[in-house]
């Protein structure tokens, strides 16, 4: 862990209301790598990321991105320091009135000054690594949830992002469908190269994919370690996570057989 | 007087009992609170407006197919309803104002009290009325949706500013249809109460045009023009911020429900508004 991390989150404080959710986050992101966000619902995993993307102001702490203090940028500095941004949403956040071809254009169509038939090499390109040929005039109701994914994934990587934000890639597919998510993902990584910070529950498969896991518990990342030493963390927060997720399902080892 | 004094019997026990400090303090922080809301709400709706009319004039390039797209939604999905009210409030106004103005016969102005009624009042306001339930709702709600379902904040995150994307062209394309659809209805009731008037109650034809001829100044075309070039602003602003805002309401912006009710809330705050303006651009105009 040398290298300067790409993104860095110094004590990121942030409330609604009088609820804390946020109580000092501090994390670093490094170049080329998996980070991986776990912890249970609800508790501001997708939140983190959203302070990382700049949508959400924390009350308090700092948010590096490249070196560069992402509350104390001009509108101009945050739009260009977003064009190294892909990001894939919980529900994927198409734009239901596009066809799927229209919502991977759009980020071609408004950023650069590309050619509609150029665009349309790209689009193409991109479905076809999402194994998502034929689907280009279909809206995103008319697709199922792995699709829509896809689709979203297809947008997010379209303009060659340097870092990818994966808010619960697999959440509500089936094991299958999770799977083909985590192929493409590991596929499209490999070939792009991206840096990757993606929130999921999805324990224990996610540990695959990861170069660094984050525990966020009580509003504060307990550590970010490798799996291998993840797993074998003595810190209690992570002990219990690690147990309560990838423990036994029947209460002794008899029963389960 | 006796109910007076009984209402200020009451406050005297709220007062002396023995937590009425508590009950002070918390209509106080109740109305503080609820002030403080407002407050935020107006300079939210004020920023908002101030990024859209900045990002209409910066640059990159428009897409003509954007703007048209949303002038064919709000302007030409209108001109039914706007055709359809114009004409009968076109002939109402031909039914009364021939047997109004008969009491007095001078059924000769007929034609100019349609027009004069149509071009300063009516037909700016009860074309805004109308688009505002066709059209501002519709933004609205569409804008509501997009901002629950993460829309928004994609377009941001891939640094495509959604008052230029999205909010310039719904605002430029109700600029520029208010006044044409308004036209249509003036025109439409113009003939309506042509058709009552002359052609049922036989009034004399050359003296409804020729009246509308004398007494139509420029001025009344300008006032009406004002007017709904006004209102074609305050329609787009309070609905599009309040679509945009969804997640901001007090009472829970979230899911089909919140969006309904900012829809509602929109469309009855614009009507309102329009009323509100109504009064006072007359009052500057006159």
């Amino acid at each position: 862990m040398n290298q300067e991390p790409l993104i860095k989150l110094v004590d990121i404080k942030k409330g609604f209301g009088s609820q804390l959710v946020l109580k000092g986050i501090n994390l670093s992101i490094y170049e080329g790598k998996t980070t991986v966000i776990v912890g249970e619902s609800g508790k501001g995993k997708s939140l983190i990321i959203k302070h990382i993307l700049g949508l959400i102001k924390p009350d308090s702490g700092k948010v590096f991105v490249f070196g560069k203090d992402l509350n104390k940028m001009s509108v101009k500095e945050l739009k260009d320091i977003r064009s190294y941004f892909g990001v894939l949403f919980q529900n994927a956040a198409l734009f239901d009135s596009m066809t799927v071809f229209d919502n991977v254009a759009l980020p071609l169509r408004e950023r650069t000054k590309a050619s509609e038939t150029e665009i349309a090499g790209i689009v193409n390109e991109k479905l076809k690594l999402m194994d998502l040929e034929g689907s280009n005039n279909k809206f995103p109701a008319q697709l199922s949830g792995g699709m829509r994914k896809r689709v979203g994934l297809a947008r997010a990587l379209v303009l060659n992002p340097r870092i990818v934000f994966f808010d619960e890639p697999t959440t509500g597919l089936d094991v299958a469908k999770s799977n083909e998510i985590y192929r493409v993902f590991f596929r499209t990584q490999t070939k792009l190269g991206y840096t990757a910070v993606i929130v999921s529950h999805d324990v224990p498969k996610i540990f695959k994919l990861a170069d660094y896991v984050a525990l966020l518990h009580e509003g504060i990342i307990q550590d970010c370690l490798p799996p291998e030493d993840f797993q074998t963390s003595e810190n209690p927060f992570i002990r219990e996570f690690v147990e309560k997720t990838m423990g036994l399902i029947y209460e002794s080892q008899e029963v389960e057989g | 007087m006796a109910c007076f004094c009984c209402i200020l019997y009451s406050i005297e026990v709220v007062f002396r009992s023995a937590n009425h400090h508590m009950i002070v303090l918390k209509l106080i922080e109740k109305f503080g609170d609820l002030g403080l809301y407002y407050i935020n709400q107006a300079g939210r709706m004020g920023i908002f407006l101030f990024n859209v009319i900045i990002s209409i004039f910066r640059l990159p390039y428009y897409k003509v197919s954007n703007i048209t797209k949303q002038i064919y939604v709000i302007g030409a999905l209108s001109i039914f309803v706007i055709v359809f009210t114009g004409a009968f409030t076109g002939m109402v106004l031909g039914l009364q104002g021939y047997n109004t103005l008969r009491k007095f016969g001078s059924e000769g102005l007929l034609g100019s009290a349609v027009a004069l009624s149509l071009i300063r009042e009516l037909g700016p306001v009860l074309s805004a009325l109308m688009v505002t339930g066709r059209a501002g709702s519709a933004i609205c709600a569409e804008i509501g949706i997009m901002r629950n379902s993460e829309q928004i904040d994609a377009l941001e995150c891939m640094a495509i500013d959604p008052h230029k994307y999205i909010m310039a062209p719904k605002f430029i394309a109700t600029i520029v249809s208010m006044p044409l659809l308004t036209a249509i209805f003036n025109v439409v009731g113009i003939l309506g109460g042509y058709l009552v008037g002359v052609k049922l109650l036989g009034s004399n034809q050359g003296a409804y045009f020729s009246s509308m001829y004398k007494d139509v100044e420029f001025q009344d075309v300008y006032m009406g023009i004002v007017k709904s070039l006004c209102f074609g602003l305050l329609i787009v602003w309070i609905c599009a911020a309040k679509g945009y805002y969804v997640h901001y309401e007090r009472s829970g912006g979230f899911g089909a429900e919140g969006v309904s009710r900012v829809t509602t809330y929109a469309v009855v705050l614009t009507s309102v508004s329009i009323l509100v303006f109504d009064y006072f651009i007359t009052s500057l105009l006159i």
